[in-house]
């Protein structure tokens, strides 16, 4: 069973790898595709108190695309979409069975955590996909980040399965950690969008510089950053809940004390915080939406930093942090 | 969007009649700290100020990193110290941070409690002019009734979806509804604010009056312990925690039993104690890892365990004594390293003094599960196999000097002086259970037999109960602030013109007040069983 998830692990890096080329094919081609439509489309948002349009209208083709011009571009764009589902299903199935060789969820190490949050990422992705299919340009990066993500887990965290040490045999245990994990997969994945509004309203406002230049065919700007403010807004109280809630109330019962500036600890504070700046900054209409994007995206170097980083660096009483000995 | 900064300026007094500076200084300051953005910039200190707390070693979390680090780095620590580095969250500048902010945050949601205290009690606004202008308009609406008939459906339809509404009649004979609704935004959004005040009022009080203390137990009725600071390995206690107020209890540890897994990681650890609160009789309980002992006002925790062998000594003249000494764990097989101090054996009965030449000392290692090799290191944490090895020392301890030194190690200065010597040749003395040793005087070591430890950590925290609770309101406050969306309808009834077949005519008009996409489809509904509903 342990083997199995581990093939899974390797096949859903591929697929996500190749979609990630496909969605890269699809840029390069996509003139004409769903994706070029999205991007020339004026972006009615911005006037107005970002009121005027939901952005769950749906995005029509302005002008009907005959087939023969829908393109490779169109073709490689469908595929990815396809290869990303499968690449999900590879990933929850690799999760699952991971979680069946140990006989417990499968969180109980750093790697574990990982694939974990990366398939709660994953899945918040598939969802984006299959609701809102003009939001696909986010895949090159959501690919991206998952291949990053899962590989880097592999190669420098992979544990092999084992139980539990007696301190995380507890039901908070499975609420603590579920929360956080779900919570960081939607923030993980909130980064997405947060760092394509960054480099469409850069393109918008005329660089052409490197980053900026990818921007040429990315939706629009107002609707990136919507996005990226509700995934935010969503998994802030849901970690909130985990972290400083379920967390505390775990740790009073385990080690006596709900809150000891344990490395762990003090870095999902450091995120908490971040994130509470960045609701702040963007609730405050005199800090650009710019300004508050890029806190967001600190928020989301701080969460890296508690997922690899601390596990990595320093010696804290959360005994699932060992990395892989 | 922000109710702060749209909020009109009140004045907080009346100006002074003459310019004072100070005073505009004050109040200038004043609204500084309390502006949103300063609130943005103490955030982010206070993120980048929790930084070095992970960085470097904390006493509030492990004082041995602490020495370790000064050991390891003597040059720079001192220094690092004077900057409270290894005090981080108990040091001024990050007071600092989080009492500015919090008094930020004091003078940000006052104002805001009072504004929103006055919004919950006046009336939605009037109408704009131009309804058209709106970002969410529908015109046309027919309805059969007169127009203040009308307006009374409208505004009956609008209370059922929880608006507050208010209706009344324009000079030129047309009635208009105005409604609002999601003042639970701002209620959440303070309750939330509030919140963290209340957390933080809580944590401090929970410091000032909370404490704890540590302390090793060993199994058997000879080895229990009453809470007393006394008793403690170590504690501490709040600032305003006398030692007499400790709750009276008493404890022994009964039994211990821990589980392994076949590759040596623990499974579980049940500890079952016999427990005495306030000099009543004893009570069986027993606790484990995550499910403490909760007594009356204290909580025991157990954090960890370990082997502590009973050993008997037996001197030249034939006294015995008996010492059951816990040994410190030092790897997850337990390995681990004591030491059995003997400073009041050999004393002559003929003279009844003590010679401090004639003191006697064992250090070495105890395995739970020894190897056939005889390798120094245990192979399995439980006791399969427990082996002894012993090294066998005389001279004077050092026990008298009056420094407290460590009980899990010989005193090395006193061994470097030559004042301790090694008896018995270089190689330790292997004793299983049962076993003896003789030394060359002919005193013995009998290991008698094997018992477990368990750590304990002993705690008590008046406030935690109430931050759980404020925490929990918190939450709610802020997923209530998250979701509720504050918008705003209006709707204006005229008499119908010529050629229409009803007797009114129904325009609306909508504003969100915050960023709320789904607000063009909750319109739209709106409108529609307005439409329907009004006869
Ligand atoms: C202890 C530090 C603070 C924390 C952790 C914190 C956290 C938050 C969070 C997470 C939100 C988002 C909820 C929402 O958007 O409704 C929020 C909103 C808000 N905070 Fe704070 N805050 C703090 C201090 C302050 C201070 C000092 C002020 C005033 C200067 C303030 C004023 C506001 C306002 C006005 C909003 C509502 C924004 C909106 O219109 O949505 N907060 N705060």
């Amino acid at each position: 069973m342990a083997e199995l998830s581990n093939q899974l692990m390797a096949f859903t890096v591929l697929a996500y790898l190749a979609a990630m080329v496909c969605y890269a094919a699809e840029y390069a081609f996509g003139k004409r595709s769903r994706i070029g439509k999205a991007a020339v489309r004026p972006a009615k948002q911005l006037v107005g108190a970002g009121a005027a349009v939901p952005p769950d209208a749906p995005v029509t083709p302005d002008a009907p695309v005959t087939k023969a011009k829908a393109s490779r571009g169109e073709l490689a764009g469908r595929i990815a979409v396809g290869l990303t589902v499968l690449g999900f299903a590879l990933h929850l199935g690799s999760t699952v069975t991971r979680g069946l060789a140990a006989e417990r969820m499968p969180w109980g190490n750093m790697y574990e955590y990982i694939i974990t949050s990366a398939l709660v990422g994953a899945g918040v992705f598939v969802t984006i996909l299959l609701r809102k299919p003009a939001l696909r340009h986010l895949g090159l990066f959501a690919s991206l980040a998952l291949v990053v993500l899962l590989g880097a887990a592999s190669l420098i965290a992979y544990t092999p399965v084992g139980p539990l040490v007696p301190a995380l045999n507890s039901y908070w245990f499975i609420v603590h950690v579920s929360t956080i994990i779900v919570s960081s997969g939607i923030f993980l994945f909130g980064a997405i969008p947060a760092v394509m509004f960054l480099i469409k309203d850069g393109y918008d406002a005329g660089r052409r510089s490197f980053p900026y230049t990818l921007g040429k065919r990315v939706g629009d700007a107002g609707a990136l950053e919507r996005l990226t403010f509700r995934l935010h807004a969503f998994a802030f109280p849901l970690f909130t809940f985990g972290a400083l809630i379920a967390g505390p109330l775990w740790a009073e019962a385990s080690w006596g004390r709900y809150w000891g500036w344990d490395p762990k600890e003090v870095w999902a504070f450091i995120s908490w915080v971040v994130y509470a700046a960045y609701l702040h900054a963007r609730a405050t209409p005199s800090v650009k939406r710019t300004v508050a994007t890029w806190i967001a995206l600190l928020g989301f170097v701080t969460m890296l930093m508690n997922l690899f980083g601390v596990n990595l660096f320093f010696e804290g009483l959360h005994s699932y942090a060992d990395a892989g000995d | 969007m922000t109710v702060v900064e749209d909020r009109p300026e009140t004045a907080e007094a009346p100006p002074p009649r003459r310019a004072n500076r100070l005073w505009a200084l004050l109040r200038n300051s004043w609204r500084q700290l309390t502006s949103m953005r300063t609130a943005l910039v103490l955030l982010f200190l206070l993120a980048v100020a929790a930084v070095p707390g992970s960085i470097f070693p904390q006493r509030s979390v492990n004082r041995e990193n602490v020495a370790e680090y000064f050991a390891a780095h003597p040059d720079l620590a001192p220094t690092l110290d004077r900057f409270f580095a290894f005090d981080v969250y108990s040091s001024p500048w990050f007071a600092a941070i989080y009492l500015l902010l919090f008094t930020s945050l004091i003078g940000c949601v006052l104002p805001r409690l009072r504004d929103h205290v006055r919004a919950l009690r006046t009336v939605p606004p009037a109408a704009p002019k131009r309804m058209d202008r709106l970002p969410h308009h529908a015109a046309g609406i027919e309805g059969s009734q007169s127009p203040a008939e009308t307006a009374a459906s409208v505004a009956r339809t609008l209370r059922r979806k929880w608006f507050r509404t208010r209706v009344h009649e324009l000079p030129d004979g047309a009635w208009s509804v105005a409604a609002e609704k999601g003042y639970l935004k701002e209620t959440g959004n303070l309750l939330f604010h509030f919140a963290m005040l209340a957390i933080l009022v809580g944590v401090g009080f929970g410091h000032w009056y909370g404490w704890h203390g540590n302390r090793l137990l060993v199994t058997g009725a000879d080895q229990g312990f009453c809470n007393a600071v006394t008793q403690f390995d170590d504690s501490a206690l709040g600032p305003q925690v006398d030692p007499g107020d400790l709750p009276a209890f008493c404890l022994r540890l009964q039994d211990f039993e821990a589980t392994y897994q076949a590759n040596g990681q623990p499974k579980s650890y049940d500890a079952t104690v016999a427990v005495s609160e306030n000099g009543g009789p004893d009570q069986i309980r027993s606790f484990t890892v995550n499910d403490p002992l909760r007594l009356e006002d204290a909580n025991v925790h157990l954090l960890g365990q370990g082997y502590a062998p009973e050993v008997r000594f037996t001197d030249r003249y034939g006294i015995s004594q008996t010492k059951v000494v816990p040994f410190l764990p030092t790897d997850g097989m337990l390995t681990s390293e004591g030491v059995a101090q003997f400073p009041d054996v050999n004393i002559d009965p003929a003279t009844n003094t003590r010679d401090d030449k004639l003191q006697v000392g064992f250090e070495g290692v105890f395995l739970p599960t020894g190897s056939t090799d005889g390798e120094a290191r245990s192979q399995y944490p439980a006791l399969n196999n427990p082996v002894l090895y012993l090294t066998a020392y005389q001279g004077d301890l050092g026990l008298d000097v009056g420094i407290p030194g460590s009980v899990y190690a010989l005193d090395r200065d006193q061994i470097d002086s030559g004042e301790l010597k090694k008896v018995g040749g270089e190689r330790p003395y292997v004793l299983r259970p049962g076993e003896k040793m003789t030394l060359d005087d002919g005193t013995t070591l009998e290991f008698v037999a094997v018992r477990q430890f368990a750590t304990l950590s002993i705690r008590h925290d008046p406030t935690q109960f109430m931050l759980l609770i404020g925490s929990v309101l918190g939450l709610a406050g802020l997923m209530l602030s998250l979701s509720v969306h504050r918008r705003r309808v209006w709707f204006r009834v005229v008499p119908a013109g010529a050629g229409r077949t009803g007797s009114s005519v129904i325009e609306a008009g909508g504003l969100p007040r915050t960023d709320y996409p789904g607000f063009g489809d909750e319109f739209a509904a709106l409108t529609r069983s307005i439409k329907e509903g009004t006869p």
